[in-house]
């Protein structure tokens, strides 16, 4: 399978820190429990929908604007951008939170607004519906970032013609844990999208 | 009634996480969904669990919280007149 397409940009959120293509973009003290109240502020998202949305889907959301941010990609673009996605804890953090609203069978008062956000993959339509995406999306539950799987997959909708641009990454929540490492496979850009290269990238994590 | 007013509004803001504004803000008559404070479906529902929750109304009809959700001054209005809690 011929590789044309490249990495044009990624991004880490670990530790308080958000970082665009290994350089810190924002950080906050490890301690700040608002750290991504505060990067909505900071970098400008204005999209109020962002607060009702769960941690996972707000980090999802948050990795991905950072991103389209950098590549001037806006909802007015309507690009065929698809988006591959994974993560090891599911929307666990979540489940947790409806679970406790159910627990007491004498004040049963489940949200919807938290159940709706019992599926991992709902951090997807979240960017899809910010950026006007009507693309392909898939969204996988693995014990660790498989790296294989995503370039592979990458690869398959390009030489399908399914997509123009994909991003792919892992972002995982699982109480005070949490990561985001998204990077954007395009026609163009400085890195090479092989699983050589997404290994080096994903491991950037790390070092935040 | 006043009182019932301003908790609801503290409500709104805090329960369906409406960061960008305020209580002081909402209006009494203030459309609180479509150009008002642009509440949407989950929000809708999560107003009808609110009822249940803290004013121990039930709402068997989804349909009635198009009215009842008017605005503030109609969401008090309907709380005062049927609540148990």
């Amino acid at each position: 399978m011929e590789n044309q397409f490249k990495i044009s940009s990624y991004c880490h959120v670990k530790q308080n820190k958000i970082s665009l293509n290994g350089k810190v973009l924002f950080s906050v003290k490890p301690e700040e429990s608002t750290f991504l109240k505060q990067a909505y502020k900071a970098l400008n998202v204005n999209y109020s929908k962002f607060f009702k949305m769960d941690k996972l889907s707000q980090l999802a959301f948050l990795a991905a604007d950072v991103l389209f941010q950098y590549e001037n990609i806006s909802e007015e673009n309507q690009e065929n951008i698809a988006l591959v996605m994974g993560n090891k804890a599911s929307s666990l953090d979540t489940d947790r939170k409806h679970q406790d609203s159910i627990q007491d069978k004498t004040s049963y008062y489940p949200s919807p607004a938290v159940f709706v956000y019992t599926l991992p993959n709902i951090m997807l339509g979240e960017i899809s519906i910010k950026y006007k995406l009507y693309s392909e999306n898939s969204f996988f539950v693995f014990e660790n970032f498989k790296t294989n799987y995503f370039y592979n997959y990458a690869q398959s909708l390009i030489v399908d013609n399914k997509a123009d641009k994909i991003l792919c990454g892992w972002v995982n929540v699982d109480d005070e844990d949490y990561e985001a490492f998204l990077y954007l496979v395009t026609p163009n850009g400085d890195l090479q999208h092989t699983e050589q290269q997404i290994n080096t990238l994903y491991n950037e994590l790390w070092t935040l | 009634m006043d009182a019932l007013k301003q908790e609801l509004k503290e409500s709104l803001v805090e329960q369906l996480n409406l960061e960008d504004i305020t209580p002081a803000e909402i209006g009494d008559d203030d459309m609180l969904f479509g150009d008002g404070l642009g509440l949407d479906s989950i929000d809708a529902l999560e107003l009808i669990v609110m009822l249940d929750k803290t004013y121990g109304i039930k709402l068997t009809d989804p349909k009635q919280g198009r009215a009842i959700f008017e605005s503030i001054n109609t969401m008090s209005a309907y709380i005062a007149e049927h609540r148990t809690k």
